[in-house]
């Protein structure tokens, strides 16, 4: 598998703040003695594998979900286990599947459709938005059509305009869908598994640029919840609200802000829909202070929904204005210069908390070795 | 009254109809035309506040499609629902219930006329087009996974094999070999947009056909028509024969939207609409009965007035029922 430029810091973290479903035993586990380490490709994989052993309900379909790549290996050992029966590849009709899967799912199915790039579900909206979110609530709850969408988002190697978005926003606008973005291996595991227990359609947005980062990662099956945002890193001079691959770079910042004396808190929402708004807002009555770091730009985005929300609540406890750091307002061009500066980093990050801390602004010299291996094409 | 609906199989593998079940196709189109014909006599009485796009002049398609089903299978319908509703046996208090937005409703007042699901009937209905069709494949495929021998219908009009989802579901099913059941409602007009505007001139089902689909058209307006291709298609989609397209020819007679009728306006002339009032699928199936001597004048009227009672204690049930309570806005929205 290719290698991206990733240098994951502080693996394992933040484990300690889990809440695991008391009511079902099989899902409870103890993280204690937690060491073994697979990356998140790995754990998209196990959870997937323990899913489909503990329900026999689930099956995965999509665009090559058995093929020799078996997206990024994440679908590999589930169609190796559970055949064609369970594993199957299907026509290139996004917006089809989605109704698909819905059919399904009302006829007690737990569907996993899969899309190699989230940019793909644009042709599925119809289906995700007028159908699968309204469903429960147009039937007053008689039926309902839980399903799981598996959507990776691209970035770097000249992805380009179309295959490195990141639509968190557009899903999670519309009321009736869960909406996850995990951003390490015991997270994407853990709410994987949840998602395919939940009673609501949920997507969860893989940042393809984690697929090779590692965590610890217990080997049973488990659970992470929808709406219970991490502490990843405590602090109390600052709150960084960090989405998916933003956490990774918050994470650096934090590093060096520590070096300097400065205690960031990351908060990592793990789902934006549900929202876990008390976490946030009493990292912010903490701190005083607040930027939102998403991987979607910023007007109309869940960093301008995050902004408002602390706005509304919790005025009085702001030092000063929420930032917001996103991709500036263009698409993401393909030119390695172009897509450089495109993308944020934790140096974005660091220039802001230097900002509204009023400290003066340090050499902005990269301080991570970053070695860039991915060799492309996907 | 409020009579069940029955389900009559046909008598023997030719599909001929019985007297029985001719009475019963007969009455399941009346109950639908007395319900309509209910709400286009009050929907100025402002009770009914959801648009509602009535199927009176097709409701042989419905009737005959239906009636041709098991009860566990599945329809799902477009926003032209009320026949396959009613037809698949959809509860009749709550349909008018629906339409006036109470808390008895369908969908408990939720979504009105476009969207009526009754899960005891296992109807289904949303009024994008084409929206429904991938849904009707998806149940299908999970009835192949589990073995059952159930049957999914997706009812769409013409203008949704307009929409790109409508050849990706055709092509899953048809790829899957899935037991699912297209029939294409073609009333030629989408809203008021012609369908010769729309789509080449050559016949619909024949632009749909493949070598691997079965698709035929037939007359619409004749019931018992409709019911032996249903029981015939449905039959191949249980042994593994499915999918298979029919196209049913029809017409609605009054305006897309709303209980009027419409050549005043310009889009399709009187005549044109006269012509279908005389193919008017209940008024053909009642002088064949009476021909045939299935069922007497004397009778119709009767079963017509009793029906006619069911609707108005249907809306009168309907007005005396209580609203949602406002508390329950946002239940089950996950």
């Amino acid at each position: 598998m290719a290698q991206w430029p990733i240098i994951c810091l502080l693996l394992g973290w933040a484990h300690e703040s889990d809440k695991f479903d008391e009511q079902n035993d099989e899902y409870c586990y103890n993280i204690n003695n937690m060491t073994r380490k697979i990356s998140y490709a790995q754990a998209i994989s196990e959870a997937l594998v323990q899913a489909m052993d503990l329900d026999p309900r689930v099956f995965i379909f999509g665009l090559g979900v058995d093929d020799f790549k078996g997206i990024f290996g994440t679908t590999l050992e589930a169609a190796k286990k559970f055949g064609s029966t369970r594993v199957f590849d299907t026509p290139a009709s996004e917006g089809a599947l989605t109704g698909i899967a819905i059919g399904a799912a009302l006829n007690n199915k737990r569907p996993v459709l899969v899309h190699a790039r989230n940019d793909f579900m644009f042709l599925a909206l119809d289906q995700m938005l007028n159908n699968a979110s309204k469903w429960k609530y147009v039937s007053y709850g008689h039926s309902s059509v839980p399903f799981v969408v598996r959507a990776i988002i691209g970035k770097g190697w000249g992805q380009g305009p179309v295959h490195s978005q990141s639509i968190q926003s557009v899903l999670a606008h519309f009321p009736g869908l869960y909406v996850a973005m995990p951003s390490n291996p015991y997270d994407v595991k853990g709410i994987l598994l949840k998602s395919l227990q939940v009673d609501t359609p949920a997507v969860i947005l893989e940042h393809r640029a984690l697929y090779n980062c590692e965590g610890e990662v217990p080997a049973e099956a488990y659970t992470v919840e929808f709406g219970q945002a991490k502490i990843v890193h405590p602090g109390k001079d600052i709150t960084v609200l960090a989405t998916s691959l933003m956490v990774l770079e918050a994470l650096k910042a934090a590093q060096i802000l520590k070096s300097e004396g400065i205690e960031m808190e990351i908060v990592d929402p793990v789902s934006i829909q549900p929202l876990d708004e008390e976490t946030i807002i009493t990292s912010v009555k903490k701190t005083g202070r607040l930027i939102c770091a998403d991987t979607s730009w910023a007007r109309c985005g869940f960093s301008a929904e995050v902004a408002a929300m602390v706005a509304e609540k919790a005025h009085a406890h702001l030092k000063a204005a929420v930032r917001r750091i996103a991709p500036p307002p263009c698409p993401c061009p393909v030119s390695k210069p172009l897509e450089d500066a495109f993308y944020p980093t934790y140096q974005n990050i660091l220039e802001v908390v230097y900002e509204l801390l009023d400290r003066k602004i340090f050499s902005s010299q990269n301080r991570f070795q970053e070695v860039d291996s991915f060799v492309g094409p996907y | 009254m409020n009579r069940k609906p029955k389900y009559i199989p046909a008598m023997n593998h030719k599909y001929n109809l019985n007297k029985i079940l001719k009475r019963q196709l007969f009455e399941t189109m009346l109950k639908i035309r007395l319900a309509e014909e209910k709400i286009v006599a009050v929907y100025h009485e402002q009770h009914m506040r959801t648009p509602t796009h009535l199927s009176i002049g097709q409701e042989a398609v419905a009737v005959g499609i239906c009636s041709a089903l098991k009860k566990d299978d599945q329809v799902f319908s477009p926003h032209r629902c009320h026949a396959h509703y009613l037809a698949k046996g959809g509860n009749l208090n709550a349909f008018f219930a629906e339409l006036c937005g109470r808390e008895t409703g369908s969908n408990r007042g939720r979504v009105g006329s476009a969207h009526l699901t009754d899960e005891k009937a296992h109807v289904y209905a949303s009024p994008i087009l084409g929206a429904m069709i991938p849904v009707a494949v998806g149940a299908a495929l999970a009835f192949k996974m589990d073995r059952l021998k159930k049957v999914a219908v997706a009812f769409l009009g013409d203008a949704a094999i307009e929409e790109g989802i409508f050849t990706e579901s055709l092509n899953f099913a048809i790829v899957k070999k899935l037991p699912v059941l297209f029939v294409c409602e073609n009333n030629l007009y989408s809203t008021n947009s012609p369908l010769r505007v729309r789509q080449p001139p050559s016949p619909l089902y024949k632009r749909v056909s493949l070598p691997e689909l079965s698709t035929q058209q037939i007359d619409g307006n004749d019931v018992e028509k409709v019911y032996q291709a249903a029981s015939k298609a449905i039959q191949q989609c249980r042994r593994g024969k499915g999918p298979i397209f029919i196209e049913c020819l029809t017409y609605r007679i009054h305006e897309h939207v709303g209980p009027l009728m419409d050549y005043d306006k310009g889009y399709r002339s009187k005549k044109e609409v006269e012509s279908w009032i005389k193919k008017c699928p209940i008024k053909r199936f009642k002088s064949k009965l009476i021909k045939g001597r299935i069922m007497n004048s004397k009778e119709i009227d009767a079963l017509t007035a009793e029906l006619k009672k069911d609707m108005n204690e249907a809306y009168v049930k309907a007005l005396q029922s209580p609203w949602p309570d406002t508390k329950t806005l946002l239940d089950h929205v996950y």
